[in-house]
């Protein structure tokens, strides 16, 4: 994997160049409603990355061959700002923008209920406003609570979290050198009520103890960033 | 909701406050999808729940509802559903030599017959009678499982939008505007002298001289703002 070598990331005491120990994760917050004209919106940021997700429909699917007579298809556009790096991103669609995309849709198509709207389209256009690591995450999670704020029946909400491998010790949720200079990545998306997965990758080697060590991180984060999640749909309503 | 507390102190328990206060009014009646609403014997599913192994689920954000034996989520955004028999009001999106197809504010268009249009009309004259862009007050017809719908001009005071303005709100607040025995709509209509006539897909057309129509168009903007809490 990358990497320079010889890079101090975590010290003797677990304690990582940002402050964190293994298991922390970045501060998260989350906000609904930020785009009046979208059905339902999401801005999360997380750490320093920021996502703004605007979710559009069910509404008719344009051209007519992309209509499925038995489901609704969802629509799902990645895509990274040119300022949300330091050195500028060329904008338009790119090969990682249109990976990012696809596994976006394929988590999503698992929990949205596409079945009730048949010859319908989603649009769901996931816009990173400020980039470090881990957006496809940012991106995944802030769309299903676009999703659930545009009213869009799922059979649960998707938190999407990785853990990874710096210096030989395993640790949750890697910020940017970590992603850089680490060893692996193991982004994993989750649906918190059950627990099942929705998607999952993995960048660079991890052992099978490591891979566990990596799932339970994941997975108690998930738990972690759902309760903001919940908050952030039902505070945002308060009557 | 299960999935209890994960027993870790860290950097984020202070700065999460995501959209509003903690511990605020969020009791037990506010859901998201996802949610667990208990064992499903004896009761029923209605809006926004599901039945899965033996569990309700909720499927969508809102309010939690009881009654009787059903439970159900009042979402706080929906679209809308055509049903037959629905008054609707709708805009043209294209025209065929035979057909118009009508924009709903639904999940699909419907489509507008020439044997059901207005009055008669030609083979091929559809869009000199009513061209893209135009509001018509139609009613629904029919829908089909797979979602083709129809709907149809013949009809009590079924026509073509030639005055007035178009609204739209989101139809599940339509009981708020009409009120019980539609009273609310009644004492709406005659404090602003406008002619109203609403639709059961939200939309609503408004006719009457121009401050009777922005009167009411910042009643109904006002709503909406208080469904959503105060946002948008």
């Amino acid at each position: 994997m990358g990497g320079y070598g010889d890079v101090q990331m975590i010290d003797e005491n677990g304690v990582r160049a940002d402050g964190r120990g293994p298991g922390d994760i970045r501060p998260i917050t989350i906000e609904t409603g930020v785009v009046p004209v979208a059905d339902g919106s999401c801005r999360m940021t997380w750490g320093t990355n920021e996502a703004i997700v605007a979710v559009y429909g069910p509404m008719e699917a344009h051209p007519r061959k992309i209509q499925r007579q038995d489901r609704a298809v969802l629509d799902v556009a990645y895509n990274m700002a040119p300022f949300s790096t330091t050195d500028r991103m060329r904008p338009g669609f790119n090969r990682r923008s249109r990976e990012v995309s696809k596994v976006t849709q394929d988590a999503l198509e698992s929990v949205v209920l596409l079945e009730l709207y048949p010859r319908s389209k989603i649009r769901i256009s996931i816009e990173i406003v400020s980039a470090e690591a881990g957006t496809r995450c940012v991106g995944l999670t802030a769309a299903s609570v676009a999703l659930a704020d545009a009213g869009i029946p799922m059979t649960d909400l998707v938190v999407s979290v990785a853990s990874g491998k710096i210096n030989d010790v395993v640790v949750c949720d890697l910020n940017k050198e970590e992603d850089n200079y680490g060893e692996a990545d193991l982004p994993m998306g989750i649906m918190p009520n059950s627990g099942e997965l929705v998607f999952l990758q993995m960048d660079g080697d991890l052992s099978q103890d490591e891979f566990k060590q990596a799932w339970k991180y994941n997975m108690d984060a998930a738990q972690e960033i759902h309760k903001l999640m919940v908050e952030a749909l039902n505070g945002g309503d308060s009557q | 909701m299960n999935g209890g507390p994960v027993a870790r102190l860290d950097n984020m328990t202070k700065k999460n406050g995501a959209a509003g206060p903690q511990g605020n009014k969020r009791g037990n009646n506010l859901v998201v999808p996802g949610d667990d609403l208990g064992d499903s014997e004896g009761f029923e599913a209605g809006h926004g729940v599901l039945v899965m192994s033996g569990r309700l689920k909720a499927l969508k954000q809102g309010k939690l509802r009881e009654k009787g034996r059903t439970i159900s989520i009042e979402p706080v955004h929906t679209r809308y559903i055509p049903r037959p028999g629905d008054l609707v009001i709708g805009f043209i999106e294209g025209c065929t030599n035979n057909l118009w197809f009508i924009e709903l504010g639904a999940p699909f268009n419907a489509i507008l017959p020439m044997s059901l249009g207005p009055g008669k009309v030609d083979f091929g004259g559809t869009r000199s009678v009513m061209d893209i862009g135009d509001a018509i007050l139609c009613r629904v017809q029919e829908v089909e499982e797979t979602h083709s719908s129809v709907v149809t001009m013949k009809g009590m005071g079924l026509r073509k939008i030639r005055s007035g303005v178009v609204e739209e709100i989101d139809p599940h607040l339509l009981g708020r505007i009409i009120g019980k025995g539609g009273e609310t709509l009644r004492r709406m209509k005659a404090e602003t002298e406008c002619r109203i006539v609403v639709a059961d897909n939200g939309r609503m057309w408004i006719d009457g001289d121009l401050d009777g129509i922005l009167d009411v168009r910042n009643r109904l903007s006002k709503i909406s703002r208080d469904s959503r809490g105060g946002r948008n």
